[in-house]
This record gives structure tokens, sequence and C-alpha cells, in this order.
């Protein structure tokens, strides 16, 4: 193609520098033109040769079968790092944001919710409002700081126009020996659900026995350190330790650190369908002051305080299959967990002038588990039971006499449970439709059925999910 | 607490203080079959390969199983195929190994994708294309030609991450290469009369494989890549098709072959089933033999 260009150009230029010259010296117009006519003539000759030479080659060609130049012909073009592509913006942190939105049909109010025979664990707790109720919106910032830290910012932003700071952390990365620390606010490690996102849940809303325990998921404020073990065997190990500022635990008042968490996970592959994890996690909080609404024998509101050490203990177990490990058309996903509360300490009844106070000790535990199956591609169904038990609880003030224990109606031994099932549809990895529907009995005596619609919708930066 | 709080620092400082069993070849994590098995071809014995993945895998969908974070951690080199293929798992298996070597920017980090220039690269990219890659496309080992790029640029990585065998690892690529170059030769000579033979895809990883042989690809059954196709996007296409009918629509060992299978009775043209990785295919044992499957399967279908 080139030499035809340059002709062209030559042309032209010919033709315009005569142009130009032609109204100054119109004498000499006629030898002009004549020389024009030989250039015009001389180029055209050219010019059908090379056109000529250049259908001999494409017939070459084309009788010649050539494969195809490799892709590679030239330098690789510099590797953009994360879609940033260079200037001022390209050491952005990645951005995504999740919208989330539902419908909720409740039988019973849910201003009357609570889970009988446990402290009210904060205003999480429960279904959420009935009607149309705009979610919560996750936006997460995350990227690189230097070789050596990683830094994640994930703020929730709740329909009564509340945003608040679910994790920000920072997470080395360039420890040696398998070491990572992890600090600012985060999800504890405890457990298996408490650190996934409420975008990444298999149901609308949380165990219950997360939320009788923790009201909903466990985040603090302090430091994680994590050691991997150097086998070919899943084994880590952490620690963790912080404000403790969450129920079960309260913000101390004193400088220091409230209580601590231990954790271990097992995990691997069985064949190459499947794959498990299992795990057993200790927490310890103190409460000072962790003051709850209650109603006493004659139905009069009353606030109660517990004061002294919480301990828990969880066990988690999650199997996931697919055949052959691709989760395209068929997958299957088995979770369940064991939690197991005790506290020691003064419960103290809010009265005039003195409160009333006396020993407290109490061990209540729950479980849930669940299945989901994703039977076609993008389609999956999950059920999901929760069962708890507010088990022994000893009231100090109880036992002495001093007050009847229907004073202390959120203690009345109760064993409250749930059946949810679900169905979901994903028609892109960056879209979750949910039907969610539950028969829930964490009341006493009322059995709620609730009926939720889900939207779940993801953009920006590509998410990935841990196992 | 304080007790066991102790108590657990002890043993964590004990486990830590214990002698590691001593390295008897370099340890890589990589995360598909094609990759593992030119790390294989360039590393012989000095090197102890885990692939990720399987051939039945479909690798923008994996989980971050404990098992490759295990991996991860002990890895003295990944081998990635990059260009966001992995994007779903393999920043979190990074993340979670606490393992600096292998973090991106290091010397244990290696992606293939990139040392080629990749087809497809979107000028504008919205996730209303489908699972559009703002890198281009990333299955880019279909074309065999570009295993040799990446062979080159692997030998000298893992002489870089490994010195002590570098003369090693330069001789075996050497080898490789010529053995390599041959193969090519051979393969583009069989294939020769796939050149303009229209076919059938289902997702766009096939890219490279048509621009290497000159198959013509069209139609894909994915609307757009990553997208179900509609009942009524696969009603145009059997007319489409049945206008101008490929000469037969391409299956991976990974996907479903439903879709594939209703499609081609429709429009009566065999569906051709391709390893599209090592293992992919009981033939299709080593790198060598995913290509000489590949092509023998494709020439076989247009015999």
């Amino acid at each position: 193609m080139f030499p035809f260009r340059r002709l062209h150009a030559l042309r032209a230029g010919t033709v315009i520098l005569l142009l130009a010259v032609a109204p100054a010296r119109a004498s000499e117009l006629g030898d002009l033109r004549a020389q024009l006519d030989a250039l015009k003539s001389d180029y055209q000759s050219k010019l059908d040769a090379l056109e000529t030479r250049v259908a001999q080659l494409e017939a070459q060609v084309a009788a010649q079968p050539q494969p195809q130049p490799p892709v590679v012909e030239q330098p690789p073009p510099p590797a953009p790092s994360g879609g940033g592509a260079g200037g001022a913006n390209a050491f952005n942190p990645s951005i995504s944001v999740i919208l989330g939105g539902r419908y909720a049909q409740l039988d019973a109010d849910p201003a009357t919710y609570r889970i009988a025979g446990f402290m009210p664990a904060g205003d999480e707790v429960g279904p959420g409002r009935r009607g149309f109720d705009l979610g919560e919106s996750e936006l997460t910032l995350s990227a690189n700081v230097d070789p050596w830290f990683y830094a994640n910012l994930t703020a929730s932003i709740t329909g009564d126009n509340t945003i608040s700071v679910e994790e920000a952390f920072v997470k080395t990365l360039a420890l040696p020996s398998g070491l990572s620390l992890k600090a600012g606010r985060f999800f504890s490690g405890i457990g298996y659900v408490n650190e996934v996102h409420s975008h990444a849940w298999d149901f609308v809303d949380q165990p219950l026995v997360y939320q009788a325990m923790f009201g909903g998921q466990l985040a603090q404020d302090g430091a994680q350190l994590k050691w991997l073990a150097p086998t070919d065997l899943f084994i880590e190990l952490a620690a963790e330790t912080g404000d403790g500022g969450q129920y079960p635990g309260t913000r101390l008042a004193g400088n220091g650190v409230n209580g601590g968490a231990l954790l271990a996970h097992v995990g691997n592959d069985i064949g190459d369908s499947a794959s498990w994890r299992a795990g057993i996690s200790w927490l310890s909080r103190r409460a000072e002051d962790r003051s709850f609404d209650d109603v006493d024998a004659n139905g009069a509101p009353v606030v109660d305080a517990f004061t002294g050490r919480s301990r828990t203990w969880i066990a988690d177990a999650i199997l996931k299959w697919a055949p052959h490990g691709n989760g395209n058309l068929r997958s299957f996903k088995l979770q369940g967990e064991y939690l197991q509360r005790t506290e020691d300490g003064q419960l103290a009844l809010a009265t005039t002038p003195q409160p009333l106070t006396g020993d407290y000790h109490a061990r209540q535990s729950g479980w849930y588990v669940q299945g989901v199956y994703q039977f076609l591609p993008r389609w999956r169904f999950g059920a999901r039971y929760d069962s708890l038990d507010s088990g022994n609880v000893a009231i100090g003030l109880v036992q002495q006499g001093l007050l009847p224990l229907t004073d202390f109606g959120a203690l009345a031994p109760a064993s409250p449970s749930r059946v949810s099932a679900m169905f979901d549809w994903n028609p892109s990895e960056f879209t979750r439709l949910r039907l969610q529907y539950a028969w829930d009995e964490a009341r006493a005596s009322v059995r709620d059925q609730q009926l939720m619609l889900q939207y779940l919708y993801a953009i920006g930066a590509h998410g990935a999910h841990k196992f | 607490m304080n007790r066991t709080i102790y108590a657990a620092t002890a043993i964590i400082l004990s486990l830590l203080a214990l002698p590691l069993p001593a390295q008897a070849a370099l340890r890589v994590l990589a995360t598909t079959p094609e990759w593992a098995a030119l790390t294989r071809e360039l590393g012989g014995d000095k090197v102890d390969v885990y692939a990720a993945t399987s051939a039945f895998q479909d690798v923008h969908r994996v989980d971050a199983k404990p098992s490759l974070v295990a991996r991860a951690r002990n890895a003295d080199l990944v081998v990635a195929a990059g260009a966001e293929l992995e994007i779903g798992w393999l920043p979190i298996l990074l993340r979670e190994s606490g393992n600096a070597r292998i973090q991106p920017g290091n010397p244990g980090y290696f992606e293939a994708d990139a040392n080629l220039r990749l087809l497809e690269v979107p000028s504008a990219v919205d996730r209303s294309m489908g699972d559009v890659h703002p890198q281009g496309n990333p299955h880019a080992h279909l074309d065999a030609r570009n295993v040799a790029i990446v062979a080159t640029a692997l030998a000298t990585r893992l002489a870089v991450v490994d010195p002590a065998n570098a003369a090693y690892y330069q001789a075996r690529g050497t080898d490789f290469q010529s053995r390599w170059k041959l193969a090519v030769t051979r393969w583009e000579a069989q294939a020769a009369p796939l050149r303009g033979v229209p076919i059938v895809v289902i997702h766009r990883d096939q890219a490279y494989l048509c621009h290497w042989l000159g198959l013509v690809e069209v139609a894909a059954i994915e609307p757009k890549p990553g997208v179900p196709p509609s009942s009524s996007y696969l009603a145009e296409l059997v007319t489409k098709l049945n206008a101008a009918p490929p000469k037969m629509i391409l299956r991976n060992a990974y996907n479903d072959s439903k879709a594939v299978d209703w499609l081609a009775e429709r429009i009566h043209v065999p569906v051709v089933l391709l390893p599209y990785s090592v293992g992919g295919t009981p033939a299709a044992s080593d790198l060598f033999k995913l290509f000489d499957d590949t092509i023998n399967r494709l020439t076989g279908a247009t015999k």
C-alpha cells in the first residue's frame, strides 16, 4: 500500500505546485502543461506496473496458503494492572458496589421480634422491616498499599440514610513463615459464616444462632495474627484481640484490650470433586453494664444489665461439591455450625433508688445446618434449619427468692427454631434474585411466616470470594 | 483466658521453629493444566508442579479452596494465565497465602499472558457486553506459537527464581524450543485443510486456535461472553446456520453438551469435542499431545 500512497501524494503535490505557479507565469503555461502530461504519463505507467506486480503477488499468496502471522510480532504492551490505563487514576483502588434491596411480607410485627430465652443482642436482630426496604448497599475500596500491605474499606449504606464502616483494615503481604497480620476493623475469623459479607450469604438473613450470640456478625477494632502451616493440608491458626466493643462484649472504660479469640481451621480436597473446611474457635469477651430492655412480671418495661465474662465456643464445617470441581452446571454446598456460650457475672435490675444485683450464670447454645444445591446453571435452591437452646440460666436474684423468674421475661427458658427455604436465580455472576420463605419460631409461642424477595447487584471491580 | 493465649502462642512459636522438610524441588503452583504442563517440560525433575485446576473446570469459576491456599503458602512460584482469567479466586489465594514470594511484582509471580499480544482487546468495557476482559481474550495457549513465547519467558523466570539450576532450565528451554518448533511446523501442515473451515463455538475460548489455524468462527452459542443463549437467540442461530451451515461445532472438555447437542441436531453438523487443555481427553496427556489430539479431532471432522 505504501508506494501507492506516496505516488498519489507526489502527484497531488505536483499539481498544487503547478497551479500555484501557473497564474504568475501564464506565458509558460503551454510548456508546463506539456511537462505535466509527460509526468502524468510517466507516473501512470509506473502505477500500472506496480498494480500489476501487486496483483501477481496477491495471486501467489492466495495460491500458497501461509499460516497467519503469529499473535506476537511486537513486544507486548505493558500489562495494565487492575484496569487503570495510566495517568492520575492508575493507582485508584478497585471499587465495587453491591446494591441490595428487598420486599418482606411478615405475619408478625417485626417490632416485637425477640429471640426467646436470650438476652437481646442489638438492633440488627430479626427479619427487618415489612414491605419494600432498601437493604444494605455495600461500597468496597481495596488495593495494595505498597509491597507490604493490602488495604480494604467496606462501608455499609443502609436505607435509613446511615453509613457505617463495616470493615476497614490493612493486612500484611510480606511477613515471613506464613504469618499475616490484619489490623483495623474487621469481621472476626471465628466460625465460618462470620467473615462472609452479607451479599455472599446463601440466605437473606444470618443464622439465628449468630443473631442470638453476636447480634448478627462479630466485628471488632483490633488486630489478628494468622499463621498458615507449611503443609499441603490446609491448617490455619489465628489469634485476635481488640476493643471487644460489640455484643457480647462492651467497650471497656480503661486502657487495654477486651478479650480475644483463638481459632483453628483445617481443610482439604476429597477427590477432584469435593473440598471441605472445618474449624474450632474460642471467643472471650468482658461485658460491663451490657444493658437490655425487658418486661417484668406485671408487663412493665424494665432495664437489666449484665456485667461479667462471656466465652463462646464454635465448631464449624463446610463441604462443597461440584462434578470435577466444575460448578457451572451443578454444585452442592453443605455447612453447619454449633455455638455454645457461657456467661458468668452479675445481673442487675435497674430499680430505684438502688439497682438490685445478683449472680448470673448461663450456658446457652445453638446450631444451624444448611444446604444449597445448584440444580441448573444459574438456579439454586437451599434449605436451612436453625435451633437454639436457652439452656441453664441461673439468676441469683431469683434463686435467693428476691424476685420471680417472670421478672426476667427475656430469660424465660425457650428453644427457638426456624426453618427457611430459598430459591435464587443468578442470570450473571453479578446479579442475584432470591425468594425466601421462613417459618420463624424465635419468639416464644409465635410462629412468624416470612416471605422475602431480595435482589443483589454487583457493579465495579470483579469480586473474589473466600471459600 | 490469659493462660489459654499464652499456651496457644507457645504452640504457634514452637511450630514455627520446626525444621521444614528439605526443599527437594522448586514448588510451583500453576493455575491451569497447560501452564502446569509447560512448567514440567521446562523444569523437569527440578520442579514440583501443582495444577490448581483441571481441563474439566471453567477457570473463570473456581473456588479459593483451602487446598489451594495451602499450596500457595508453600509455592516458590505461581504460574498464572493472567489477563484477569483467574480474577475471581487467585487474588484471594495470594492474599491468604501469607507468602511474600508470590505476590504480584515479585519474581515468584508469573503471568503467561503478560508476554503475549492478546486478541480481542476491547476499546471500551462494560458489563452489558458480558464477561469481557479489559486486557483481551485470556485463553491464549491454543495458538501453539504463543506457547513458545511463554516458554522462553518462563524458562528465564525459573532461572531467576532458582538460580542454582539456571543452566538446567536454559538447556531444557532450548531443547523444548527446538522440539516445539518442529511440532508446530508439523501441526501447521496437518491443519492446512482447516484453513477457512467455518465453525461454531460456545464461548470465545477458541479464538487463538482459530486465529492460528485459520478456522473461521461463524457463530458463538453464547450471544455475549458468559451470557447463556435465550431460546429466541438459539432459534435465530438455527435459521442462520441452516442457511450457511458450518463444518462443525466445537465443545471443550469442560463445556456442557446440552446446548451444542441441541444445536447440532437442528443444523445437522457434528460436534467436535476438544481437550482444550492437558488432560481434557485421555489422549491429551501432555502439551505436545494436547495439540496432536486437538488437530486430529479437527481434521478428522473435516474428512
